[in-house]
């Protein structure tokens, strides 16, 4: 804490001032800009004192890590290079972090499914790694386009897991990452994550803090693990690796550190409440049906909560932000009056349906839809026909769904 | 670090384990001409070792730490293997992760530590078994060296999955006949110290480790020459006595008769024209100070 204490008011080698990372999120003058998904990653990682970035190209991700390259050619960046794939991407993200580095990465859909043997070796390492995952298909046939499925396969990795809506949502929550992410209670990894294209290749307007303002540097020391960087005293770890061994005192070893990792995603429960101002955002929840949604299923939620209205039905919504930790106890309470609870859901599992159900009361509450995957739009208008359907409402045909 | 860094407050000195009071004494940290003679007189940097008896890896472990010439400022990155069950006990900072990615590791690694601290040496040195370096991890093997990393890749050549219960490797000889190689090996052993070579190593030696002197004398130019110019590499045979059916005395023999002129680890080396220069100025600095050394013991 003393060594990032330390730095702030002073500048660095580009001119910026480290400042207090509450003061600069929550304070400071926010500068309107018209910018894409992409963009905004970049100027995120302009204020971000980070140590070290590795690419990879995959789409949706590709520019924003290329964009990152530039900001490393002007200088706000340590180190930068392109790797050979996901899986030696996130091992060199790895190394750096095991090093004392800030670490920054982004990936997407099939580059996620190949990095996934990193992940939970990040989070058991405790290596606070800030992981951007524009999702995509994954599955064959190959697809490029929008879908969620890659989050679900995050969820029990130990990672921290965000899922970002909006722009804005991102360009705030990747700077509070690192805060949260670096708490010495907590310093477990993050998957940032949002719909590829949605998010990364459409412009919007966003709140930018200003550019001559940046985060304090990562204190590696602040770690609950050592660095390793041969600047403390190395010892033997232990008599004999319990890897290899098969007796109690190795699988409570082990049991007990798995246990730790959970321990410390629900630590950081009170800093990510700080931070991103809740776990979820609510309106409206006194009304019987509710939509519970995150990424951009919350966006057209919002629209068809607004086509609702219209037709004097009204509708309650909840914004999922944070995956792990879970808000549990803030869905059981958003959704305790509603009668039937809505998840539209841009993957064809439903992965956010289930979590929901395990969570709440009378679960047969929940109506895991609609869904749309693969790509597909999901315009505002199948939400209210799912919603009208379920209430035995007349809904009215809608063109090119065939019903 | 140096050992100032590792020293005990007097008030914790009792009831430190006896390994790390060593370890203070007369570990050989920021000795200059460090090396395997400092075994048997002063605290080796590894302590105990839970190997097979007799195991040649045990040897080879033993020489390359008291080997290294910075081992107050050097992090080992290792992988998944009986070198694993090593790098517990080992008194640098090391890190295992995952099985194969273990140059990815020490890819980022040397990066971090030259981010934070530009003006002082850090070296890397990864030491894995064939497994992770040839066959699983042979991309980020190749990758490393393809852009110029400055560290040093040791390869354990034990020719088999000796850690899995001996099972084909990519580095075991043609007809060898093992797990997974019911018929017998039918490709021959991959020949990666001339890949290193194209693949823009600096430095690459494939021998055994049945010469101490040999061994540091490799360990630490490959160390030096990655740290000033690029990636070096070693290819060491540690002959798995076990799966070879060998007895815990015999491994030494073994090492001896595979070096022979004729056999595959006759000793070979490669060193690149900037790597050469580098060792010639290293030579004659040497000459230099140990002409003034004698100079000044004169004049005493």
């Amino acid at each position: 804490m003393a060594e990032t204490k330390s730095h702030i008011g002073t500048q660095n080698k580009k001119g910026q001032t480290y400042t207090d990372p509450w003061e600069m999120m929550h304070e400071a003058p926010r500068n309107p800009s018209f910018y894409t998904g992409s963009e905004v990653i970049k100027e995120a990682l302009r204020r971000a004192s980070c140590d070290v970035m590795i690419a990879y190209p995959i789409t949706p991700q590709s520019e924003a890590a290329a964009l990152i390259g530039e900001l490393f050619a002007e200088g706000y960046i340590g180190d930068y290079f392109r790797g050979e794939s996901e899986f030696a991407v996130m091992s060199q993200c790895a190394g750096a972090a095991f090093g004392g580095a800030r670490v920054f990465t982004t990936t997407a859909g099939p580059g996620t499914m190949r990095a996934m043997e990193n992940f939970p070796m990040w989070a058991g390492a405790r290596l606070p790694i800030q992981m951007i995952v524009t999702c995509r298909g994954i599955n064959s046939p190959l697809s490029i386009q929008p879908d969620t499925i890659e989050i679900s396969y995050l969820l029990n990795t130990g990672m921290l897991v965000w899922h970002a809506e909006t722009a804005q949502d991102f360009f705030d929550w990747i700077l509070k990452g690192f805060m949260v992410s670096e708490e010495p209670e907590v310093h477990l990894p993050l998957a940032l994550c949002c719909d590829g294209f949605f998010v990364t290749h459409t412009k919007d307007v966003v709140n930018l803090t200003p550019a001559d303002m940046c985060l304090p540097p990562y204190d590696p020391y602040r770690s609950p693990v050592p660095c390793m960087d041969m600047e403390c005293p190395p010892v033997r770890m232990m008599r004999d690796p319990f890897i290899m061994k098969s007796n109690y005192i190795s699988y409570a070893t082990h049991a007990s550190w798995q246990q730790e990792i959970w321990a410390a995603i629900e630590r950081s429960r009170k800093h990510t409440i700080k931070w991103i101002n809740g776990l979820v955002d609510t309106e409206n929840t006194d009304a019987e049906v509710v939509i519970v949604a995150s990424g951009t299923a919350v966006s057209q939620g919002r629209e068809a909560i607004r086509l609702l209205e219209d037709e004097g039905v009204r509708c309650g919504l909840v914004k999922v932000k944070s995956l792990r930790p879970w808000p549990g106890e803030e869905i059981r309470e958003a959704t305790k009056n509603a009668k039937h609870i809505f998840v539209p859901e841009f993957n064809v599992t439903g992965w956010l349906a289930k979590e929901i159900k395990a969570t709440i009361p009378n679960s047969d509450r929940v109506h895991a839809g609609p869904h749309v995957c693969g790509g597909m739009t999901m315009p505002p208008e199948i939400i209210v026909s799912e919603i009208k359907t379920a209430l035995g409402l007349r809904s009215e045909s809608l063109a090119g769904r065939g019903s | 670090m140096s050992k100032e860094r590792i020293k005990i407050s007097p008030d914790l000195y009792d009831i430190m384990p006896s390994d790390y009071q060593d370890l203070v004494q007369s570990a050989t940290y920021g000795k200059e001409d460090r090396g395997w003679k400092d075994i048997g007189t002063s605290k080796e940097l590894i302590e105990q070792h839970s190997l097979c008896a007799g195991c040649p890896e045990s040897m080879a472990f033993r020489y390359i730490l008291a080997s290294l010439p910075n081992p107050e400022d050097t992090v080992m990155v290792g992988s998944t293997g009986c070198t694993s069950l090593v790098f517990p006990m080992v008194a640098v900072h090391n890190i295992h992760s995952l099985f194969g990615n273990q140059n990815a590791i020490a890819s980022g690694l040397k990066r971090a530590l030259s981010v934070r601290f530009p003006d002082r040496v850090k070296d890397v040195v990864v030491l894995a078994g064939d497994g992770a370096t040839v066959d699983i991890g042979l991309d980020m093997t190749l990758q490393a060296w393809f852009r110029q990393e400055k560290f040093t890749t040791i390869c354990f050549d034990n020719e088999l999955y000796a850690n899995t219960g001996g099972q084909e490797s990519g580095l075991m000889q043609k007809g060898f006949v093992a797990k997974m190689a019911p018929v017998g090996k039918l490709f021959d052993k991959v020949r990666l110290p001339e890949i290193a070579r194209e693949s823009g190593c600096h430095y690459v030696v494939n021998c055994t480790v049945s010469k101490p002197s040999l061994v540091e004398k490799v360990i630490r130019n490959s160390v030096l020459i990655a740290r000033e110019i690029g990636p070096t590499y070693i290819q060491l045979y540690t002959p798995c006595i076990l799966e070879i059916g060998k007895n815990s005395m015999e491994g030494l023999q073994e090492m001896r008769d595979s070096e022979k002129p004729t056999e595959r680890f006759a000793y070979k080396e490669y060193v690149s024209e900037p790597a050469k220069q580098f060792l010639a100025e290293l030579a004659a600095k040497d000459k230099e100070r140990k002409a003034a050394a004698k100079q000044l013991a004169g004049k005493a």
